[in-house]
Formats: structure tokens, sequence, C-alpha cells
């Protein structure tokens, strides 16, 4: 301050241009930074979100045509998904993208609260179980998923080891059984995603005042009473952002039904993404994984943006 | 469209994650790119690095990371983008074809004329190394599909012969079942299923009908009663696998016929590779048939090395190499580690075990005969698009979601409609 006021008197023209020199680029530096970065996921994000939706109208195989033939791929689909007995791979991968999203998401919100809460009630040994709840996150789904396809593999695994244990009317194989392999996708992922929310849970948890649990407890509500009334109620935003991971990695999940059930019997496993990739890259169709993408981006537009738009809005309030 | 396909190039390099960098080729240099990286795959392609380096040309392997092809084929759709071709790499089937419509493969037609390919190697194959009358491709090897593989102590074990028709082989597993013995071993892989299914189709329709139904894609006949009767037989079949199999990795069922867990396993005779590298020998170890009712045609699928459009500077590293790919010596070396046969029908057998030298014989008299098909399920009876569509379906029967053989042919001839 001292510096400002020392020349703020007499302020020569050259000196005068320095300063506001300086500050015009101090104003322009975020913007200079920030540009590469804008136009890159703009090119990159936006730019080929645009090209693929092109794409989907055009007759592509193998590499991408720029010829216009109306929305066949999108009949395609269309006619896969209400028209055929038994199901086409793209109905089994929506109706499986469904039951993998709502059980996924559910089922770790769920386990991730409960276990939180037992986590916050002062136990012994937390420093030991938080991470041990914790570090199924830091594999890979392609680990989780071999991981968890050994174990859970007839010949090799539980079922195995339990006959071998003298328990031999045991049986489960459900990963190898096309009406259950999608709910094993499940087990693997809420094992890997649950330890997360619980940590982010926790964080939720430890910063409520304790004054208001406090107040709450002196007016004679039970434990249950506190939890469900004012706990949870705060834990809302921690509820948002736990959803929007879920479901993302719900969404993005391809990579743990290769790994785990390399597709399922049948392509029994297969979820929305795996069928895009299959028929853009493997199949030569590119006009209909170019189709499908579309359809998966809309879908999950329907969902985020009504939550943006509440969220932003009641910001603004 | 330059600045399109450039754009597709940096999208197909971003998907992909490989790192392809367009540097300046070096002229007296082949670059390859393959995804044979198994220990007797890298042996078997070491002989041609070796004739090519005796020619003075360096060998580049164009890194692919992954297995399988796929992601070596990603990989080159990236290249081909970008414009920076590799000097060749292995292709299969359609694959070529593909390449070659989209104008981007090179002409070896003087060296093919000069080394008199046309002759030397079958007309099944010419269908995917020559375009627009061009050779743009040198085929390395043919694999056939068609074969059963069993373990001679079990066999022995429960007193078996050599299965000649359909219901020989039925009883043969009925035999195996009642030794206690896993008759079939099946990986439940589409792929896997269809190449068991292709062989099926074979044996029950015979030679003109496998054609009319798997290379023409006629609809008559893939609504036949014959197609029926093929599903009700691969029904039959598939019931002889055990409850464990669906997933399973195609040399793991090996494995299980090497080890005497398994009595047959119906495969390629890439299989044969499995039990040599187990120190198996034909004839003492393992028997090798073809399946039931197949016998004097061959379904096959080969490995190719399609030739890009290189500039003339490095036309000569590209010759050499397909001058070097297509002698007799290296077809015989390669072939003999590979499990395959030759790809041309003039080489001498001599270094061949008993099913090679089988194997030989069969693809001379195929080719001769008129017999040699392309296998649907290896991408050699039709595009990508349709094969996928057929093993779809195939895999679909094999586990239950099409319960019927009305509806999966049904089913066949929609997914084949859809998929043109």
């Amino acid at each position: 301050m001292s510096t400002v006021a020392t020349t703020d008197p007499v302020l020569t023209p050259g000196q005068a241009s320095g300063i506001s020199l300086r500050s015009r680029l101090q104003d322009a530096l975020p913007k200079i930074v920030l540009a590469p970065s804008f136009v890159i996921t703009l090119i990159f994000v936006y730019g080929f979100i645009v090209w693929t939706a092109y794409l989907s109208f055009t007759n592509s195989k193998t590499f991408p045509s720029y010829q216009l033939t109306g929305a066949r791929a999108y009949q395609r689909l269309w006619r896969w998904t209400f028209e055929s007995d038994p199901p086409s791979s793209w109905y089994t991968s929506i109706t499986n993208m469904a039951i993998f999203g709502f059980l996924y998401v559910g089922i770790c919100l769920a386990l991730g609260l409960l276990l939180a809460i037992l986590l916050d009630q002062k136990i012994r040994g937390e420093g030991l179980l938080r991470p041990i709840f914790l570090y199924p996150m830091a594999l890979s789904f392609i680990v989780t998923g071999v991981a968890w396809k050994w174990f859970l593999d007839p010949g090799l695994g539980l079922e195995q080891t339990l006959h071998h244990f003298g328990w031999t009317s045991f049986h489960f194989d459900w990963i190898k059984n096309k009406d259950f392999v999608i709910y094993t996708v499940v087990i693997a992922g809420v094992w890997q995603a649950s330890g997360f929310v619980m940590a982010m849970f926790l964080a939720g948890l430890r910063g409520i005042d304790g004054e208001i649990m406090k107040a709450a407890q002196i007016d004679g509500a039970s434990p249950l009473q506190l939890y469900r009334r004012i706990v949870i109620p705060l834990l809302r935003p921690i509820f948002l952002s736990a959803f929007i991971v879920l479901a993302h990695m719900a969404i993005k999940s391809y990579d743990l039904v290769v790994a785990l059930t390399s597709g399922g019997p049948g392509g029994s496993a297969w979820l929305p993404s795996n069928f895009m990739y299959e028929y853009t890259f493997k199949r030569n169709e590119m006009a209909v994984g170019s189709a499908s993408a579309i359809i998966m981006l809309m879908t999950i537009s329907a969902i985020i943006v009504p939550y943006l738009y509440s969220e932003l809005k009641e910001k603004a309030r | 469209m330059n600045k399109f396909l450039t754009t597709t190039a940096v999208i197909a390099l971003a998907l992909a994650g490989a790192h392809v960098s367009a540097r300046a080729a070096d002229v007296k240099e082949v670059q390859m790119l393959h995804w044979w990286t198994s220990g007797g795959e890298a042996a078997a392609l070491n002989v041609l690095k070796e004739d090519l380096s005796k020619e003075g040309f360096a060998w580049k392997d164009v890194p692919v990371a992954g297995g399988g092809g796929d992601a070596a084929m990603t990989a080159l759709k990236a290249m081909v983008a970008a414009g920076t071709y590799p000097t060749a790499s292995q292709m299969l089937g359609y694959t070529v074809l593909d390449y070659a419509e989209a104008g981007v493969m090179g002409d070896l037609t003087e060296t093919a004329k000069k080394e008199g390919w046309d002759k030397s190697v079958p007309a099944a194959l010419q269908k995917f190394s020559v375009y627009d009358g061009k050779w743009v491709a040198a085929p390395v090897n043919v694999h056939s599909v068609n074969w059963l593989w069993i373990n001679k102590a079990v066999m022995d074990k429960i007193g078996g012969s050599e299965p000649k028709t359909f219901d020989d082989l039925i009883a043969l597993l009925d035999k195996a079942k009642a030794a206690g013995v896993i008759p079939l071993a099946l990986g439940g892989q589409n792929w896997q299923e269809a190449t068991m299914f292709d062989s099926i189709v074979l044996s029950t329709g015979g030679p003109e009908f496998y054609k009319k139904a798997f290379n023409d894609l006629d609809e008559e006949a893939l609504k036949s009663e014959t197609m029926k009767k093929s599903f009700d037989n691969l029904a039959k079949i598939v019931k002889y696998v055990d409850p464990n199999f669906s997933g399973r990795d195609w040399n793991l069922a090996t494995a299980m016929v090497i080890k005497g867990d398994a009595l047959v396993q119906v495969m390629g005779d890439w299989a044969k590779g499995e039990f040599v590298a187990a120190k198996k020998t034909p004839d003492t170890d393992f028997l090798c048939y073809r399946f039931p009712g197949t016998d004097g045609s061959v379904i096959y699928n080969s490995d190719m090395f399609g030739m890009f459009n290189v500039p003339d500077d490095r036309k000569a590293a590209q010759v050499a190499l397909a001058t070097a790919t297509l002698s007799k010596s290296f077809q015989s070396a390669f072939n003999v580690v590979k499990g395959s046969v030759p790809a041309r029908t003039d080489v001498p057998d001599t270094d061949f075990d008993a099913c090679g030298k089988k194997g030989i014989a069969d693809l001379k008299a195929a080719n001769e005969g008129g017999t040699l098909f392309g296998s649907l399920a290896q991408g050699y009876g039709a595009p990508p698009a349709i094969a996928n569509a057929y093993k779809d379906v195939v895999s679909k029967f094999v586990h239950g979601q099409i319960k019927s053989s009305d509806e999966a042919v049904t089913q066949l001839v929609q997914a084949i409609d859809d998929a043109r």
C-alpha cells in the first residue's frame, strides 16, 4: 500500500500506461489461461457430440460417411426396442441399464449411509476401518471385474470353496445365468463404490453442527428421530453429489461388464455402452453406434438437466 | 474431405488410446501392424524378420496393445484416416475389402505375376486378396475350422472310434458321458459357438447348402428346413457341455481336452498350437478328425498381410515383404509353428505333423473340388456386421434366449437382413 501512496501524486504518462497495461494483463490473464482448455473442451466434447449426432443420420459403416440418409439407424433401434421377441441386444442393454442403474445407485447410497452412520458412533479402530471400506475405490473396474469373476465362478470361487468345506448343496451360478448375470455386475459395482459413498457421507456427518444435535436431544428426540428428522435432511447436498457421481459411473461402466462377464451368456449382460462400442468399432455399423450414443446422451440429459436447473435456481435465489 | 478425415483420425486416436506417431518413414524399413504376440506366433514371425533382414530391410512393429485384433483394427483405422499408412497390416477377410474399397490399398499385381501367385494361391483366398483385379494383400496361412480335437487316452478308455456321421458323434458323446467324462469342451463365447455351428451346418446341409446359406446369404437357404435341422442339431450337441461353460476362453476349453477332463473340442486348427505347446503329438496323445459329415470340405479363415498404398520410395520394402511372405520356405516354417497350413497349395508337407499333412491334403482337394468355403463365424463368409448378427443369434440360441429352431431361423433371417 505504501508504494501506491508514494507514486500517487505525480504520474508520468509512461507510468500510467505501464500500470494500465499490467492491470489489463491481469484482467485478461485468467481468460488467456482458460482459453486453450476452453477451446479443447468445446471441440472435443461439444464438437464431437454434434459430429456424432450428424453421423447417426448417415449410412456410415467402417468409416464415417457424410451422406445423409435419414433416421434409419434410429428406426432400427426403435424397432429393436419394441418389436422383437426374444429381446434384441439393444432392448437387453437398456433394460440392463435400468436394473443396474437403479440398484447400483440405490444400494450404494443406502449402504454408504448406513456404514457412515455406524462409523460415526465413535467406535474404536475407525482409522483402520475407514480405509478398508474406502480402498476398493482405488481399484479399476477391470481389476474389480476380474477378481469378482473368479470369486463368483461356480468352478473356481465361492461355490467350489463351500463344496470343498462340505456344504455340497450350495449353489450360486448367477454369473453363468442369462437372467441373473446383470445382478452380479451390481454386486461387484456396489462392492467397489459403497465405501466411497460412505466417505462422502462421513464427511457430511462430521460437518453437522453438534449444537443442533444437542438441542434436539434435550428436546427428547430418540436417536432414530434424530437421524430421520435432522441428520438425513441436512445431508441432502451430499445425497445429490453422491447421486451424480454414481449415476455417471453407472452409465459409463463398460469395462466392468467386459472384465466380469465378457458380455454375459448370449450378450445378456450388455449395457448401452457395450452396445455402442460393439456396433461402432467391432461391427462397422458406425451409424447405429452413433444413434445409440445420442440416445444415451438424451437419456442422461433428461435426468441431469432438470436437476442442474433446480440447483442453479436455488443458488440464484 | 481431407479435413474431415483428419478429424476422424483425431477422434479415433483419442478413442483407441493408441499412440501412433506420424513420423517420416524410413525407406529401408518394413512397418508392420499385427497382434501376434504370443510365444509361438512371435517365434513364427521371427522367420519372416530374418528373411527380410538378409535382404537389408529392417523390421518395425507398429505397437498396438491388446490381443485379439480389436485394438489393432481401431489403431489401424486411425492411422489410415490420418494418412500415415503402415507398410502392411495383419487383416482378416472382409476388412481387406473394406479398406480396398476406401482406396487405401497398394497394388502388388506385378509381383504377383512374377511370382505366379494366381496359380498357387487358392481361388477362395484370392477373393479376399485381390480387389478389382489388383493384388492388395498377401495371405499368410489357411486355418480350417471344421475339426474335432480328441484326447486319445479318453477315447481309448471309453472304447470309441472315429465318428463318421453326426449320429456317430452323438453316440460317442453319450459314451463319454456314461464314463463320467465331460463329453464336449466348449467356451460359451459367441464366436466359439458360431464356429462350432459353422461345422454343424456344413455337416447337416452339405457343401452346396453351406455355400448358399453362409457365403451367398441366400434367403431361401437361410429360411429352409435344413437350417432348422442344423439348429436342432446344435441343440442336441450343446446338451453335452458342462454347466460351467459360459464365458470360457477357447484355450481353456482346449486345456480341458489336453488334460483329459473332456473328450472332444470342436475348434479351428489354432487349437493344435495349444496341443503342440503342451508337448503332445498327434495320433499318440490326441486325434484330429474332420467334423463328422464334412470330410472333403474345408471351412477356412486366413490371416492376410494387407498392403497399403505407400509412396514409391517405400515400395521396395513392401514388395520384399510380400515376396518373403509368400515364399515356400516361410509358408512352411511359419505354419508348422502356428498350427495352420500354407496359403499356397504347392508347398511340400515334409515338415508338418500328421494333422498338418492331413490339413494340407484336405485344402488341396477342397480347392480343386470347389468345396473350400469362407467361415461365416470367422469373418470370411460375410462382412463384420452380418457375421456378428449371425453370432448373436447362435449365441442366444445356445444360451436359451431363443427357444426353438423355428424362432432361431426367423431371427437369423431378420438379423442378416438388418445388417445388410
